[in-house]
C-alpha cells in the first residue's frame, strides 16, 4: 500500500465539496481510501493521524488543496493519479434536472448538459449543414446529416474528416439508419437481428428491412450512407467503412448493400471490398449495368423484394414471428379489377414518396419495354417535363421540385392527393400506383389522407363511365406506430390492392396494363 | 489519430440539431437526446456564414485543429494562472511607460474631444491633482496641443474601472500572476459618492485621492509587504461560494481580503493614529475588491495574447464612446463599436435618460469568466442588475458556457453543482450562436461629476466580433498562402 499526495497550488474549494469528492474517489479502482483537503495546519494534522500525508502534503500550505490517496501496491500509480486529478478538473458538472431547464442554442451547449453525446443528427437547411457536421466530427461525435442540398465538395471533405478520426459521417441525404436498434429519422419498427444493412437509398433501406421483418429476420445495424456516396466523387467512402464494421461486427451474420448504380470507380471499391468479406454479403445495386462480378459468397440481386428473399435463405430459419402482416391478394379481386378497365385505360400513374421504390418500378417496367415518363433521370426515359403522350408516369414525388417549400410526400399526402384527382380524368389513365412508407417520422395516419382520395378518383372517373384500379405498396412493419392492419383495411376497404413490396405492386400495375394476369400468378399464390 | 468511440455497440447518446421531430421520436424510444435550439449562423447573414465556413477550414489542418488547439492553450493558461497581490505603489513608479505629464483611460484608444463628459471630466480632474495646470481652461488647452498624452490602459498592462483615469501619482495595486511573472495594475477604489471613476472632480474628490495617496497607500504597501504578498485565487474561489460574482457584486472578497490584511495594517509602521480610519473606509467600501478583481483579470488574461491562430478573447473595454475588443491572434489591435445602453436599475430620482453609455475597462473580468458570466452565482445581486429571477442569472452563466472555450474548474460555481465558470470568449462561438458576452455594469450619469445612477446589465456589441471574425479569417488566409 502507498500513501500519495498532490498538492495544488492556491486552490481553494468549498469543504462540503470537498468531501462529496473524496467520497467519490474512494469508489474508483485502485484507491483504498482518500482525503482531499485545504492544506491547514489542522487539516494536515488530521492527514497525519490518518497516515494519508507525505511530505508532498507537508509542504502545502492552507490556500492549496491536497489530493490524499492510499493505492493498492499492484495499480500504475501515475494513471491513477491522472484519473484523480481529472475527476477533480472535472467534477463540476450539473445534474441533469438542472441543466434540462435549459434548451442549449448550440452543439456545444449540448455537449455541455449531455457529454457523453456520441452522435449528431443534423437536419438543418442544407446550406449550413457542412459547417454543423463539420463541428460535430471536431467534438468527436458520430453524425448523422439528414439534411440534402449540400454540395459533393463538402460531402467529400466530411466525410475524409469523419474517416481520420474514426467517425461515421452519414448522409447528407441520409434519410434513416438503424443504429443499435434506435431507429433515426425515417425508419420502420424492425426487431433486432443478425442482418447489417448499408444503404445509400432510404427508402430501399426501409423497403428491404420491412420484407425481412415480415420474413422474422431482423436487423442487427441499418447504415444509412447518403444517396451520392457512391458516386465517384465520393467513392463509396462511408459505404466501404460500413462493410469494414459489420465485417467485424459480431452480431451480424449477413451484410447487405443497397444503392442505385454506383460509379464505375465506386463499384469497383466496393467489389475489392467485398473480396475480403468473411460474411456473406447480398448487393442490390438496382439498375447496375455492368456484369456482376463474380465473387465468392456476394449475392448480386436485382430488386430489393429478391434481395430480402436471398438474405432471408442465407438465413435460414426465422428467429421472429412470420405471420404474414398483409394477406396476400386474391385474383379472382385482380381479375375483376382487370375486367373493369376500359381498353383504353392503359397507362400506370405511379406517384411516389420512395426515390428508390420509384427507381425500382422504372427498371421493371423498362425491361418490359413499356414507353416511359418521369422525374428520374435515366437513359432511355422520357423527362416528364416533355409531356410525351401515351407514356407510363413514374413521379418521385419527393423529389426537390415538388417539395420547395412544402414538406416531405412521406409526411404530407397534399401533393399526390392533387394528383391522383387529376390523373382520375385522363381517360387513358387505368391504374395507379403508390406507396405508403410507414414508420417513425412518417404521416400518423396515411390511409386518412388516401381514402377520400381514392373514394373522389372513383367518382370522377365513374362519371366518365370509367373504373380506376389503385395499388397501394406498404412499406411497414406491425410495430409500426401507425397501426399497419388498420391502414391496409382501410385502403383494401376502399378497393385498393394493397401489398407489401414493391416489386409485387409494379408486377400488378404491369399485368393489369397488359391485361395479362399469368404474368403474377407465379408469386401471388 | 484521435481515438474516438466506436458508434456500434454503445448506447446511443443523441445531440439533435434541426427538426424537432426526431429528438421527439428519439425520446420515445427512451434514448436520451438534447434538442438544440437550433438558429441560422450570425442570424443568416450571409457573409458571415460563409466567413465562420471559411475559417472552419482553416481550422483543419491534417488531424489537428489548429485553431482549437490554439484556443486550448489560450484557455488552459487561463487556469493556470497564480495572481497575487504583491504590491501597492504609485503609478508613475509601478507601470513601466507612464510618463510624467501622461494619463491613462479606460476603454479602446480614444481622442480628448471625442471623449464622453465624464471621462473628459475625470481627466481635467486629475490634472489637477497631479498639479499640471493651475485651472481647468489652462488644462484644456494643454490637451488640445497635445501637451498630456492620453493612452488606454491597456497599452501600458493597466485597467480602471469606468472612466478609469490612472495618473502618475495614484497608487495602484500590484498583481502578478505568479505563473507567468507578467504584472498588472488597477487604482485604489475610491468608495462610492462623488468619484473620480464616474467624472466628478471637485475638491472632495481630489482630497480623497490624495489622502488615498498619502494615508491609506503607504498603510496598504506596507502590509501588503509583510504579508508577503496575498494570493488572489483562493479569495476570488472563495468569494465564489459567498455569493459574489465579482463584478456587481465583491463584498465576500472584499472582507475576506480584509480579514487577510487586518493583523498586517495594525503592525504597519506607517499607520500612525490612522488604523480606525483605514479600517473603516475598507468595511464601508463593499466593492473595494472590485479593482483587485480587475486586476487579477488583466493579470489572468495577458499570458494569453498573441497566440497563433487564437480566437479567445484577450480584452473587452469600454471607453464611454466605444466598445472595444482584443483577440488573441490579432495582437494589440482593437475591434471597436458603439457601446451599448446598460438595461438595469436606477436609483431614485434617476431613468434611463441619465444614463451615460456603458464604460470602463472593468469587463476584463467578463473576459476572464466572471461578473455577468458567473451571474449565476450570486444570487443577491439577480434583482439589482435587472437580470430577474435567480433562474435568469443561471440562464446567463449557461448561455455564456455556450460561447467560451471552457470551464475554469479553479473558480466553482456553488449554484451550478460547483461548475467552473465559463471562460475563454470565443470570437468563432460568439458570432455563429449570436450570444454575445453579457456584462455586469454599474451606470454612469452622462453628466460629469454626478455619478454612479444605477446598475444594471449590458451585451457586448456584435460588431466588434464580427470584425474580428473578418480579420481573423484575413489572417488565416496570408498565413496559409504565405
Amino acid at each position: 500500500m502507498t500513501t500519495r499526495n498532490l498538492a495544488l497550488k492556491n486552490s481553494y474549494r468549498d469543504s462540503v465539496e470537498l468531501m462529496r469528492l473524496s467520497q467519490e474517489l474512494e469508489q474508483m479502482s485502485g484507491v483504498q481510501g482518500a482525503t482531499i483537503i485545504m492544506g491547514t495546519d489542522n487539516n494536515k494534522a488530521m492527514l497525519e493521524t490518518a497516515g494519508l500525508l507525505t511530505e508532498d502534503g507537508k509542504a502545502a500550505e492552507a490556500n492549496d488543496l491536497i489530493i490524499a490517496v492510499r493505492l493498492s501496491p499492484a495499480d500504475d500509480e501515475a494513471a491513477i493519479m491522472n484519473r484523480v486529478q481529472e475527476s477533480l478538473d472535472s467534477s463540476g458538472r450539473e445534474s441533469e434536472t438542472n441543466a434540462s431547464s435549459n434548451q442549449p442554442r448550440t452543439i456545444d451547449g449540448a455537449l455541455a448538459a449531455l457529454p457523453d453525446s456520441n452522435l449528431a443528427l443534423i437536419s438543418v437547411p442544407g446550406q449550413y449543414a457542412a459547417y454543423e457536421a463539420t463541428k460535430a466530427l471536431d467534438r468527436g461525435l458520430h453524425v448523422l446529416v439528414f439534411s440534402d442540398n449540400v454540395s459533393i465538395e463538402d460531402e467529400v471533405e466530411l466525410k475524409n474528416h469523419a474517416l481520420n478520426q474514426g467517425l461515421f459521417m452519414l448522409g447528407p441525404d441520409c434519410g434513416t439508419a438503424i443504429i443499435n436498434g434506435v431507429p433515426l429519422g425515417f425508419a420502420n419498427a424492425v426487431p433486432r437481428g443478425r442482418v447489417g444493412i448499408v444503404a445509400a437509398s432510404g427508402t430501399g433501406l426501409q423497403q428491404v428491412s420491412c420484407l425481412l421483418a415480415a420474413q422474422g429476420h431482423g436487423i442487427s445495424q441499418a447504415l444509412g450512407v447518403g444517396s451520392r456516396d457512391l458516386s465517384d466523387q465520393v467513392g463509396g467512402a462511408m459505404m466501404l467503412e460500413g462493410i469494414r464494421v459489420l465485417n467485424d461486427d459480431p452480431n451480424t451474420d449477413v451484410i447487405v448493400l443497397i444503392s442505385k448504380p454506383p460509379g464505375p470507380m465506386a463499384q469497383q471499391q466496393i467489389a475489392f471490398a467485398l473480396r475480403v468479406v468473411s460474411k456473406p454479403s447480398v448487393v442490390c445495386f438496382l439498375g447496375m449495368d455492368a456484369q456482376a462480378p463474380n465473387i465468392p459468397n456476394v449475392y448480386f440481386e436485382m430488386t430489393l423484394h429478391e434481395a430480402a428473399n436471398r438474405v432471408a435463405g442465407l438465413l435460414g430459419d426465422p428467429t421472429h414471428d412470420t405471420s404474414p402482416v398483409l394477406p396476400s391478394p386474391e385474383m379472382t379481386l385482380l381479375q375483376e379489377i382487370s375486367d373493369g378497365l376500359g381498353r383504353d385505360q392503359r397507362y400506370i400513374r405511379g406517384l411516389y414518396s420512395g426515390g428508390t421504390l420509384a427507381y425500382e418500378s422504372m427498371l421493371f417496367l423498362r425491361d418490359l419495354n413499356f414507353d416511359i415518363s418521369s422525374n428520374l433521370d435515366f437513359p432511355l426515359v422520357n423527362s416528364i417535363d416533355d409531356d410525351a403522350e401515351r407514356t407510363h408516369k413514374l413521379i418521385d414525388m419527393g423529389d426537390d421540385r415538388f417539395t420547395q417549400g412544402v414538406p416531405h410526400p412521406m409526411i404530407d399526402y397534399r401533393q399526390r392527393r392533387e394528383r391522383i384527382l387529376k390523373e382520375a380524368t385522363n381517360p387513358e389513365v387505368g391504374i395507379i400506383l403508390l406507396d405508403v412508407i410507414l414508420g417513425y417520422g412518417s404521416h400518423a395516419d396515411p390511409a386518412s389522407e388516401l381514402v377520400p382520395a381514392i373514394n373522389e378518383a372513383r367518382l370522377l372517373a365513374s362519371g366518365a363511365g370509367r373504373q380506376l384500379a389503385f395499388i397501394v405498396v406498404i412499406c411497414g412493419t406491425s410495430d409500426d406506430p401507425q397501426n399497419i392492419q388498420k391502414q391496409a383495411a382501410e385502403l383494401t376497404a376502399a378497393g385498393a390492392v394493397v401489398v407489401p413490396s414493391n416489386l409485387q405492386g409494379v408486377s400488378i400495375a404491369a399485368a393489369l396494363s397488359v391485361g395479362d394476369l399469368e404474368m403474377i400468378r407465379g408469386w401471388s399464390q | 489519430m484521435r481515438q474516438n468511440k466506436p458508434l456500434l455497440g454503445e448506447d446511443l447518446k443523441v445531440v439533435n440539431v434541426g427538426l424537432s421531430l426526431f429528438a421527439d421520436t428519439l425520446r420515445s424510444s427512451g434514448t436520451p437526446v438534447t434538442d438544440v435550439d437550433w438558429r441560422p449562423p450570425a442570424e443568416s447573414d450571409q457573409r458571415l456564414t460563409k466567413t465562420l465556413r471559411s475559417i472552419q477550414k482553416r481550422n483543419a489542418s491534417g488531424h489537428l485543429n489548429i485553431i482549437d488547439e490554439a484556443n486550448r492553450t489560450a484557455h488552459q493558461r487561463m487556469l493556470d494562472a497564480q495572481p497575487a497581490l504583491v504590491d501597492v505603489a504609485p503609478a508613475g513608479e509601478a507601470i513601466a511607460g507612464l510618463e510624467d505629464r501622461t494619463l491613462l483611460h479606460a476603454g479602446p484608444p480614444i481622442e480628448w474631444p471625442d471623449m464622453c463628459g465624464p471621462m473628459q471630466a475625470a481627466i481635467l480632474g486629475a490634472i489637477r491633482y497631479e498639479g499640471w495646470t493651475h485651472t481647468d481652461t489652462g488644462a484644456v488647452t494643454a490637451l488640445e496641443n497635445g501637451e498630456i498624452t492620453l493612452q488606454p490602459n491597456h497599452n501600458l498592462g493597466a485597467v480602471g474601472p469606468m472612466t478609469g483615469i490612472t495618473s502618475p501619482s495614484m497608487p495602484v495595486f500590484v498583481v502578478e500572476n505568479r505563473a507567468f511573472g507578467n504584472r498588472a495594475y488597477c487604482t485604489i477604489n475610491e468608495g462610492i459618492g462623488k468619484v473620480m471613476r464616474f467624472g466628478a472632480n471637485d475638491d472632495t474628490v481630489i482630497q480623497r485621492l490624495e489622502w488615498l495617496q498619502n494615508g491609506l497607500a503607504p498603510v496598504l504597501r506596507e502590509a501588503v509587504q509583510s504579508a508577503g504578498g496575498v494570493e488572489l485565487r483562493p479569495i476570488v474561489a472563495r468569494a465564489l461560494t459567498m455569493g459574489d460574482e465579482m463584478h456587481q457584486r465583491n463584498v465576500a472578497a472584499t472582507s475576506l481580503l480584509l480579514r487577510t490584511l487586518a493583523p498586517h495594517i495594525a503592525n504597519a509602521s506607517s499607520i500612525g493614529n490612522n488604523v480606525s480610519d483605514i479600517l473603516k473606509f475598507l468595511a464601508d467600501n463593499d466593492q473595494f475588491f472590485l479593482n483587485l478583481a480587475m486586476a487579477i483579470g488583466k493579470a489572468t488574461m495577458d499570458p494569453t495574447r498573441d497566440i497563433p491562430n487564437s480566437t479567445v478573447v484577450t480584452a473587452m473595454s469600454r471607453n464611454g464612446t466605444e466598445f472595444g475588443i482584443r483577440v488573441s491572434a490579432t495582437g494589440d489591435r482593437w475591434f471597436t463599436a458603439p457601446s451599448l445602453m446598460p438595461q438595469g436599475l436606477y436609483f431614485p430620482g434617476f431613468t434611463a435618460d441619465d444614463a451615460n453609455p456603458d464604460m470602463g475597462d472593468s469587463t476584463i473580468i467578463e473576459t476572464m469568466g466572471l461578473g455577468g458570466f458567473a451571474m449565476g452565482a450570486a444570487p443577491a445581486v439577480v434583482g439589482f442588475v435587472g437580470a430577474g429571477t435567480f433562474q435568469d442569472a443561471l440562464a446567463y452563466t449557461r448561455e455564456m458556457g455556450e460561447i467560451t472555450v471552457g470551464r475554469n474548474p479553479n473558480l466553482a460555481l456553488p449554484t451550478l453543482d460547483f461548475q467552473g465558470a465559463p471562460c475563454g470568449i470565443d470570437v468563432r462561438k460568439v458570432v455563429e450562436s449570436s450570444i454575445t458576452p453579457v456584462i455586469n455594469t454599474g451606470i454612469a450619469h452622462r453628466e460629469p461629476g454626478v455619478g454612479q445612477v444605477g446598475a444594471g446589465i449590458v451585451r457586448a456589441p456584435m460588431a466588434c466580433f464580427t470584425q474580428a471574425l473578418e480579420a481573423i479569417d484575413q489572417l488565416l488566409s496570408e498565413t496559409a498562402n504565405a
